[in-house]
C-alpha cells in the first residue's frame, strides 16, 4: 500500500496542480510527504504488507499494478528518487506564468522514476519510465536554454528509439516467460522452469542492452545526454541525469542478468569495451568543455562507466557478492551529487550571468557558501573518501577483482577495470579545473558582486550534500538495506 | 429481446428522423443531432440487454432461418457497443461542426440541407452493427454497401466545398472498384466451397470435408474479398484514396470514416477470417503469410508516409493507414487472443482519434485552417485544451501509461508469440517514426507562438467529449479489463 501511495502522490498532486492547486506549494508539500513516506518504506522494505500492493488489471496476458520491493535494491532507488525530488522542486524557480507546467512536470517526472523502480510488473516497470519521457520533452524544448528545442528533439529521439528496442527485448522475453511478474519470472529461471536456448538469450539480450544502454547514455549512444542536461532547466537535469537515467542500469540489474544470464555473457566483450568508452572516451570529452553545464552533463556520462563496470563484473562471476552493492550504492551516490552539482551550476548561472568556464573566476570571495557546497559536490564526484561515491567506486573495482584468484592471467573485467580507474584521475582533473576556474583566481567583472546562496538555495542543497555525507561516513546505511 | 431488433431500431430511427426532418425550420436543424446521438443511446443500453438464439433456444424467433445469416455474440455486442458509441460521438461532433456545413450547403445563417448530414450515419451505424455481425458472405456484403453507398453522400455532402466534392469522387470510384472485388472473391469463394456461410465454411474445415477442396481457386477468391476488405480497413494496396478523402471530407465524417467504417471492416475482417486461420483451414498458412505481408508494407507505408506531412488532418490520415497496420499485424496472429488484441486496439483507437477529430474540428471552424501550424501556441492560448490533446497524441503515438499503448503492447505481444518477425520488425520501426510525427504537433502546440492566433473556444458539447475521451484514454492506460470482459 505505502509503494502505490509514493507512486500516485506525485500524480495526484499534479492533478491538483492542474486544477488549481497554488503550484508550488502543491509540489513542495507533495514532495516533502513523499520523502517522510520514502524513508519509511526503505526503512521497512521487508514487511511486504506494508509496502507491496498488487491488483490485477487484465486477464491474458495476465498484468497487474503492482508495486512492492522484493529485495532493497528498488528500496534504495525510490530513496534516491524522493530525496532528489524534493531538492529539485524547491531549488527550482519557474518563469512567470508557467508554474502550472513546470510544477506538473517535475512532478510527472518523479512519479514515473519512482513508479518505474517500484514496480514488480514488467509492463507497469517499463510504463512508468516512459511516463517521464513527455514532461521532459516539453520542459526542455519550452522552458530550457541554448539550443534547447534541438536538445528536447534529440532526447525525444533517442530516448524514444531506445524505449522501442527495450520494449521489443522485454515483449520477448515476456512471451517465453508467459507471464510479466519479475518474480515469478526469476524463480522460474532458477529453478529451472525457464530455460531459454542460448541464441534466444543473446537475442534477448542484445535488444536489453541497446535499449537500456540508450536509456543510460552507454557509449557510443550517449550524445543526446550532455546537450539535453546542458539545456534543460535545473530541476530537469537534476532529475533525469540523477534518477530517471538509472532506470536502465536497474532494468539490467533486474531483469537481463537473472533472466537472461547466457546471453549477457555473450556480450560481456562487448559490453566492456563501450563501458570503457563511456570512462575514457567521454572522460576525455569531458575535460574539453569550456561550459560548466555541459562538462557536468559529459560528466554524468562518463560515471556511468563505473555502474557498467559492476554490472559486468557481475555478468562476468555470478556469485558476485560485491557488484550489486556496488553498483546500487555508486547510483544513489552518483544520482545526489550530480543533482547537486546541477542545482549549484544552475545558482551560479543565475548568481553571474554566466555558466562559461572563461567568464568565470575567484567567485569563492563573494559567495563562500556556494564554493564549500560546490567543492563538496565536486570532491564526492571525484570519490574522495568519506563521501559516497568513494565507497561505491571501490566497491566497483573490488567487485571486479572477485573471483579471481590472483595467479591466473588477467581477465577481461579485471584488464577493464584497471583501464577503468584511470577515469578517476580524468574526473579529478576536469572537476578540479573547473573548481579553480570558477572559484579561485582573481575575481571578474561577473563575480565580484555575486550574490551568494540564500537560504531557500541552501535547504536542497544541504539535503543532498547530508545524503552523500551520512552515506560517505555510513555505507552502511545503504549496504544494510540490501542484504 | 431478440438482437435483430438493435439493427430494426437503428433504420427506424434514422427513416423517423429523416422524415421529421422535412418540418424542422430551416434555422436550426441541429436539435435532429441531439435525437439521433440520443436515440443511438437508447440503441446501446439495448444492446447490452439483447440476446442470441443460444440464450432462449425455446423462443419462436430463436428458429428464424434468419440466424443462419447472422449471428449475436461477445464480438458481435462489443463492435454493435462500438459502431454506437462512435456514431453517437460523430454526431455530437457534426452539431459542434454546423457552421462550416451551413456555409458549403446553403446561404450563411441558414442551416437549410443540413438535416440529413445527421440523419444518414445513423443508417451507416445500422450496416455496420450488422457486419459486426455478419455470418454470411451475402449478408455480409449487404451491410457493407449500407454503409458504403451512405459514405458516398456524407464525404460530397458540403456540395460548394471543392475539396468536399473531389473527395467524393475519388471515394465513389475506388469505393465501387473494390466492390468490384469483393463481390468478385466472394463469387470465388462460393464456387469453391458451395457456400456463402462462414460457419459451414468452418465446419467442413473441421469435419475433414475441406480436405478435397482445392486451394487455388480458394486463394484467388480470398485475395479478392481481401482486397475489397482492404480498402475499407485503409490497408496497402486500396490506401491510395485515404489521404485526399480524408483531407476533403468534412471532418465529422473524416472521424466517422477512419474510425467507424475502419472498425466495421476489421469487424468483418475478423468474421471472415476466422474459420481461414482456424488450425484445420488448408489455407491457414497461405493467409497468415499474406496478411503478414499486408501488414509489415501497410505499417511502413502509413508511417514513413506520415513523417513529411504537414496537414494535420492528411497526417491523420496517414496515421489511420498506419493504425490498419498494427491491426492487420494483430490479426495475422490468428486465433482468439489476436481478436482481443484486435477489438481492444479499435477501441482505444477510437477513444484516442474521435478526441483528436473533436479539437481538430473546433480548431478548423476557429482559426480557419488544418494545418500543423495551425495548432500554434495551443499550449499558451488554451493550455487545458493542450493538454489534452497532448495525451491523445501521445496515446496515439503510443506512450505507455495511455490507452494507445496498451493495444500495441498487446498486438506486439500477440505477433510475438505467433513469430511473426518482418512484421514485428516493420511494427517497431513504424511505431518509434510515430512518435516523430506525433511530437512534432506537440512541439508546435506547446513551443511555437501563437502569434495573432486567439484561444479556441471549446462549445460544451465538445468540450464535455473531449474531456470524457482523454480521462478514457488516461484509465483505460492502467485498468483494461472493462473493454476486455466486453469481449466475452
Amino acid at each position: 500500500m505505502l509503494t502505490l501511495l509514493i507512486v500516485f502522490l506525485p500524480i495526484l498532486a499534479f492533478a491538483g496542480v492542474l486544477l488549481g492547486a497554488p503550484a508550488r506549494q502543491t509540489a513542495v508539500a507533495a514532495a516533502g510527504a513523499n520523502l517522510i513516506l520514502g524513508l519509511i518504506a526503505a526503512a521497512q522494505w521487508q514487511n511486504a504488507d506494508l509496502t507491496s500492493f498488487s491488483v490485477q488489471v487484465m486477464q491474458t496476458p495476465k498484468l497487474h499494478l503492482a508495486f512492492g520491493f522484493p529485495d532493497g535494491m528498488g528500496a534504495v532507488l525510490v530513496l534516491l528518487s524522493v530525496i532528489v525530488t524534493l531538492a529539485a522542486v524547491l531549488s527550482g524557480k519557474a518563469p512567470e506564468g508557467r508554474e502550472t507546467l513546470y510544477y506538473g512536470s517535475i512532478l510527472l517526472i518523479s512519479a514515473g522514476a519512482i513508479g518505474a523502480f517500484a514496480a514488480t510488473d514488467l509492463f507497469f516497470f517499463y510504463a512508468f519510465h516512459e511516463l517521464a519521457l513527455i514532461p521532459t520533452f516539453l520542459m526542455i524544448g519550452m522552458l530550457g536554454r541554448g539550443d534547447r528545442r534541438e536538445a528536447a528533439w534529440k532526447i525525444t529521439i533517442y530516448l524514444g528509439f531506445g524505449s522501442i528496442i527495450l520494449l521489443a527485448g522485454l515483449v520477448w522475453l515476456a512471451n517465453l516467460a508467459g507471464t510479466y511478474d519479475m518474480a515469478e519470472m526469476a524463480r522460474a529461471v532458477k529453478v529451472g522452469a525457464l530455460q531459454i536456448d542460448p541464441v534466444t538469450q543473446k537475442g534477448i539480450a542484445a535488444l536489453l542492452i541497446i535499449g537500456f544502454g540508450t536509456l543510460v547514455s552507454l557509449f557510443p549512444l550517449h550524445s543526446w545526454a550532455a546537450p539535453a542536461y546542458a539545456s534543460a532547466p535545473a530541476p530537469v537535469a537534476m532529475l533525469h541525469a540523477g534518477v530517471l537515467k538509472k532506470f536502465g542500469l536497474y532494468g539490467l540489474l533486474r531483469v537481463a542478468i537473472p533472466m537472461v544470464p547466457e546471453g549477457m555473457q555473450a556480450w560481456l566483450t562487448p559490453l566492456l569495451v563501450l563501458l570503457l568508452g563511456n570512462i575514457l572516451w567521454v572522460g576525455l570529452v569531458t575535460i574539453s568543455q569550456k561550459r560548466l553545464d555541459l562538462m557536468l552533463g559529459h560528466s554524468s556520462v562518463m560515471h556511468m562507466g563505473y555502474i557498467f563496470l559492476a554490472i559486468a563484473a557481475l555478468v562476468a562471476f555470478p556469485q558476485n557478492t560485491l557488484a550489486i552493492p556496488a553498483a546500487v550504492i555508486l547510483m544513489f551516490a552518483h544520482g545526489v551529487s550530480i543533482a547537486l552539482l546541477f542545482g549549484l551550476a544552475d545558482r551560479i548561472e543565475r548568481n553571474t550571468g554566466s555558466i562559461d568556464l572563461d567568464d568565470l573566476g575567484g567567485l569563492a570571495k563573494a559567495a563562500p557558501s556556494l564554493a564549500f557546497i560546490f567543492g563538496l559536490a565536486a570532491m564526492a564526484s571525484i570519490g574522495l573518501p568519506g563521501l559516497a561515491n568513494f565507497s561505491g567506486e571501490v566497491l566497483v573495482f573490488l567487485s571486479a577483482f572477485q573471483g579471481y584468484n590472483g595467479t591466473a592471467p588477467l581477465g577481461p573485467v579485471q584488464i577493464a577495470c584497471i583501464l577503468a580507474i584511470w577515469g578517476v584521475v580524468i574526473s579529478a582533473v576536469y572537476m578540479l579545473r573547473a573548481y579553480r576556474r570558477i572559484f579561485q583566481g582573481p575575481a571578474v567583472k561577473s563575480t565580484e558582486s555575486a550574490a551568494d546562496l540564500t537560504l531557500a538555495d541552501r535547504i536542497p542543497a544541504a539535503l543532498l550534500a547530508i545524503a552523500l555525507l551520512a552515506v560517505g561516513v555510513n555505507p552502511n546505511l545503504l549496504l544494510n538495506l540490501l542484504k | 429481446m431478440p438482437a435483430y431488433y438493435l439493427e430494426a431500431l437503428t433504420v427506424t430511427l434514422g427513416i423517423v428522423l429523416l422524415m421529421a426532418e422535412a418540418f424542422v425550420p430551416a434555422k436550426s436543424k441541429s436539435w435532429v443531432g441531439l435525437i439521433a446521438a440520443a436515440g443511438l443511446g437508447v440503441i446501446l443500453i439495448l444492446n447490452f440487454t439483447a440476446l442470441g438464439p443460444e440464450a432462449k433456444p425455446d423462443a419462436a424467433w430463436a428458429k428464424w432461418q434468419l440466424w443462419n445469416l447472422y449471428q449475436f455474440d461477445g464480438m458481435a455486442r462489443f463492435f454493435k457497443a462500438f459502431a454506437l458509441i462512435c456514431t453517437a460521438l460523430v454526431l455530437l461532433m457534426a452539431i459542434d461542426f454546423r457552421k462550416v456545413l451551413a456555409r458549403y450547403t446553403d446561404h450563411p445563417g441558414s442551416e437549410n440541407g443540413t438535416g440529413e448530414f445527421y440523419a444518414l450515419p445513423v443508417f451507416a451505424c445500422a450496416g455496420m452493427m450488422w457486419m459486426a455481425s455478419a455470418r454470411d458472405l451475402a449478408s455480409a456484403f449487404v451491410a457493407l454497401e449500407l454503409v458504403t453507398v451512405t459514405f458516398y453522400i456524407l464525404v460530397a455532402y458540403m456540395r460548394r466545398n471543392v475539396g468536399s466534392l473531389e473527395a467524393g469522387v475519388k471515394y465513389l470510384i475506388l469505393g465501387a472498384l473494390s466492390t468490384g472485388f469483393l463481390v468478385y472473391g466472394i463469387a470465388w469463394i462460393y464456387g469453391t466451397t458451395g457456400t456463402m456461410d462462414l460457419g459451414v465454411i468452418r465446419a467442413m474445415f473441421e469435419d475433414g470435408r475441406g480436405a478435397n477442396l482445392q486451394t487455388t481457386p480458394l486463394l484467388f477468391g480470398i485475395a479478392l474479398v481481401m482486397i475489397g476488405l482492404g480498402f475499407k480497413v485503409g490497408a496497402v494496396p486500396m490506401q491510395m484514396w485515404i489521404p485526399d478523402v480524408y483531407q476533403g471530407a468534412p471532418t465529422p465524417v473524416t472521424a466517422f470514416l477512419s474510425v467507424g467504417s475502419k472498425a466495421a471492416g476489421f469487424a468483418l475482417l475478423i468474421r471472415f477470417l476466422e474459420p481461414l486461420l482456424a488450425e484445420a483451414s488448408p489455407v491457414r498458412v497461405q493467409v497468415m503469410t499474406l496478411l503478414g505481408i499486408l501488414a509489415a508494407v501497410t505499417l511502413l507505408f502509413g508511417n514513413l508516409a506520415a513523417i513529411p506531412q504537414s496537414n494535420f488532418k492528411r497526417l491523420l490520415a496517414y496515421s489511420s493507414i498506419a493504425h490498419a497496420g498494427f491491426l492487420l499485424l494483430g490479426l495475422a496472429a490468428g486465433g482468439v487472443e489476436s481478436v482481443r488484441a484486435v477489438s481492444f486496439y479499435l477501441a482505444t483507437y477510437l477513444l484516442m482519434t474521435l478526441g483528436v477529430f473533436f479539437i481538430l474540428a473546433q480548431v478548423r471552424i476557429q482559426r480557419d485552417g488544418e494545418s500543423v501550424t495551425d495548432f500554434n501556441g495551443l499550449g499558451k492560448t488554451n493550455p487545458r485544451l493542450a493538454l489534452a490533446m497532448t495525451v491523445l497524441l501521445a496515446s496515439l503515438a503510443g506512450v505507455p501509461l495511455t490507452a494507445g499503448f496498451v493495444g500495441k503492447f498487446l498486438v506486439f505481444s500477440v505477433a510475438v508469440k505467433a513469430g511473426l518477425w518482418f512484421g514485428i520488425i516493420a511494427a517497431f520501426i513504424s511505431a518509434a517514426a510515430g512518435f516523430y510525427y506525433y511530437f512534432k504537433v506537440i512541439r508546435s502546440m506547446w513551443w511555437s507562438l501563437p502569434g495573432d492566433a486567439s484561444s479556441v473556444v471549446l462549445p460544451t458539447i465538445s468540450r464535455v467529449c473531449v474531456g470524457v475521451l482523454t480521462g478514457a484514454v488516461l484509465l483505460f492506460g492502467f485498468w483494461q479489463d472493462p473493454i476486455l470482459s466486453l469481449l466475452k
